[in-house]
């Protein structure tokens, strides 16, 4: 049923879709700011879901050579190495909190004057959002892809045709159709993230957020987590650390808030974030209304044509 | 050896104070400053190749045609409406060919029809197409089954060519969404130079498949009953321009594109054809070769548009610049998208 939410603003995703008693939505809260760059959750991915390479290429992009999510990238680990000066919300000084400084090798501390270091690194697992406004999911012709009772989007690849569409549909540039390699499953298929649906029908954790080391990747029911998320947050602020902000936590957002949601230390886009995503079916009805003046505008052109002078 | 590269420099580098080569022509809208991961794409271009855009103008084609078929059938037109038939068939050939290569795995393209979805323009237009092909493929069966001698019209043939008539005409009434329904198409995505063009991109692509349509009309049937086809082509091409030129004040930044590198070259070839296309329908009077020259700059200025447009929304996914600024000039306007109830 299309209800006054069913395109934007806040809902229970299981519900809309028609469940009518799910368990509690499931997500995951990546808590940026203790994430040491590791990739136990990208390899972890890799390894459960049993997904091809992508190719082995040097990206020159500080630690990354994985560059960005996709059809055999399911966890992202972003890496920024910062220069001090670009510190945003630079307006609050960190607090000393006499932690160790760090060291080259010939003993002498790699910081500035004021005993700082001169940059910081930025890490983020970066992975699929499960939108509760999923516009991979609503212009999904075959119906493929498909909302779990978990709440989250999963691709059904027996189904899918590959006709792509979710791949630009997709605010994030998360979802993709696999191009190779030769032979590897689901080639030509739009692949993504899970949420480790498999594991979930186990009562399991995710791979990625089992393997994490350092709790960077939460899981757990969402509601549960957008709670522990602000909590994080003002903890954070409260010991100097202003440029803390979480972000996809809000369900009065583009995307009806995220499933998947982050605590960032900078502007998302430093990330390869969007800074304000939005849902493009949010604008469906508007596009459907111009559509069918258009169309109506060809079919009255066609008929006056035929209208007058005889030659 | 790749160039070490820190994602804020590159961000200044590509952002602050220069402009872009853009062919000649300057945008209006001056470069902003923004940051990105290493200028790594943010949303991802479309899996598509030509085929989409071919599909989208073929489409239109096809439309255009049916109904120049039923008005030639109901004015006693008979060459207009032998020619819109079989052009109708032809086009519906070549999208149906166009959709299915561009699959993934084209052998399941039946799964289209395993569901009918309201918020996929994909399925609602292969329902459109699915209501309006087998009409306009009868319309066209009539019609060859008509050239062939008197006596050998027995039967299942003599049945085609009975239905003609009814065919036609609903194959012209289902023939206006499958070329407006290719806009919402483009539109329903976060491809930044499709998605921000919504507003007018439908009246773009139906006044390019009136112009195809009727261009071919001009290009193939004799001046004394091409009539209607000059109309449409001229209404067509007047409507497209127009259509257009609000379409690029209306989208901002993301108009860029239109007039950048291959998408740029398209949209000029596009524009220059379509509006020579029309005045000379407008001149051509009883000459066949203005009428044969203006149908053919029509029918080029078409296929223009569909690949331009289609190239602009690529190049917008492949640049962050058009993914994060306008997103970005939102948060600082304090404008955020927000749910309000």
């Amino acid at each position: 049923m299309i209800g006054k939410n069913s395109l934007f603003g806040p809902i229970d995703p299981a519900v809309e879709s028609g469940y009518s008693d799910p368990p509690a939505r499931k997500g995951f809260f990546t808590d940026t700011s203790v994430c040491i760059g590791c990739k136990a959750c990208e390899v972890a991915c890799k390894e459960w879901n049993a997904i091809p390479d992508d190719g082995f290429d040097f990206l020159g992009m500080s630690y990354d050579n994985t560059g960005a999510l996709g059809a055999s990238t399911w966890r992202h680990v972003a890496f920024i190495e910062q220069p001090a000066g670009r510190r945003d919300g630079g307006s609050s000084a960190p607090v000393d909190l006499g932690m160790p400084s760090i060291r080259t090798s010939d003993g002498d501390t790699a910081a500035e004057e004021d005993g700082k270091p001169d940059f910081r690194w930025l890490m983020s697992s970066d992975v699929c959002k499960h939108c509760t406004h999923a516009a991979c999911l609503d212009v999904c012709p075959t119906g493929s892809l498909f909302r779990t009772e978990f709440g989250t989007v999963v691709v059904q690849d027996d189904i899918c045709n590959g006709c792509g569409y979710c791949v630009p549909a997709c605010p994030y540039g998360v979802i993709e159709r696999r191009k190779g390699p030769e032979g590897a499953k689901n080639v030509g298929i739009a692949q993504k993230c899970t949420l480790c649906y498999d594991r979930l029908g186990a009562g399991m954790t995710p791979a990625c957020a089992q393997a994490c080391p350092t709790e960077s990747i939460q899981f757990g029911d969402v509601d549960e987590l957008r709670r522990r998320a602000e909590e994080r947050l003002e903890k954070l602020h409260a010991d100097g650390v202003q440029e803390a902000r979480l972000y996809g936590h809000d369900p009065n957002d583009g995307v009806g808030g995220a499933g998947a949601f982050f605590l960032l230390l900078d502007e998302p886009e430093v990330y390869g974030l969007p800074p304000d995503p939005v849902v493009t079916t949010r604008d469906l009805p508007r596009m459907f209304n111009r559509a069918t003046a258009a169309a109506v505008t060809l079919f009255a052109g066609a008929v006056l044509s035929f209208l007058g002078r005889r030659r | 050896m790749t160039e070490l590269k820190r994602p804020e420099q590159d961000a200044r580098r590509r952002g602050r104070g220069r402009r872009r080569k853009r062919d000649g022509e300057q945008s209006m809208v001056p470069e902003a400053e923004f940051t990105s991961y290493y200028g790594r794409p943010i949303v991802k271009p479309a899996p598509w190749e030509a085929d989409i855009p071919a599909y989208m103008f073929f489409g239109g084609l096809a439309a255009g045609s049916s109904m120049l078929a039923a008005g030639g059938d109901l004015t006693e037109r008979p060459t207009l409406r032998r020619v819109g038939r079989v052009a109708s068939l032809l086009s519906l050939t070549v999208t149906l060919v166009t959709l299915i290569h561009d699959l993934g795995r084209p052998s399941r393209f039946l799964n289209m029809l395993r569901t009918m979805k309201l918020t996929s323009p994909m399925s609602v237009g292969t329902w459109i197409l699915s209501a309006y092909g087998p009409f306009a493929g009868l319309a066209a069966v009539s019609e060859l089954v008509d050239m062939l001698p008197e006596g050998n019209r027995r039967g299942v043939l003599r049945l085609a060519s009975a239905l003609g008539k009814p065919a036609g005409m609903v194959a012209a009434v289902t023939a206006p969404p499958v070329a407006a329904y290719t806009a919402v198409l483009l539109a329903d995505t976060a491809t930044p130079s499709w998605h921000e063009a919504y507003r007018e991109l439908p009246f773009v692509f139906v006044g390019s498949a009136a112009a195809a349509a009727g261009g071919l009309g001009l290009l193939a049937v004799p001046p004394e009953e091409a009539g209607p086809a000059r109309r449409m082509a001229v209404g067509g091409a007047v409507l497209e321009m127009a259509a257009e030129q609000q379409m690029e004040r209306s989208m901002g930044i993301t108009a860029e594109p239109l007039h950048q590198g291959t998408a740029g070259r398209l949209m000029r070839a596009s524009k220059a054809l379509t509006a020579l296309g029309a005045v000379g329908a407008l001149l051509s009077g009883r000459s066949r070769l203005a009428g044969i020259v203006s149908g053919a700059a029509l029918i080029t200025g078409s296929v223009c548009t569909r690949f331009g447009i289609f190239h602009a929304g690529q190049e917008s996914a492949k640049d962050p610049r058009y993914t994060v600024v306008p997103q970005r000039e939102r948060l600082d306007r304090g404008q955020p998208i927000r749910y309000e109830d």
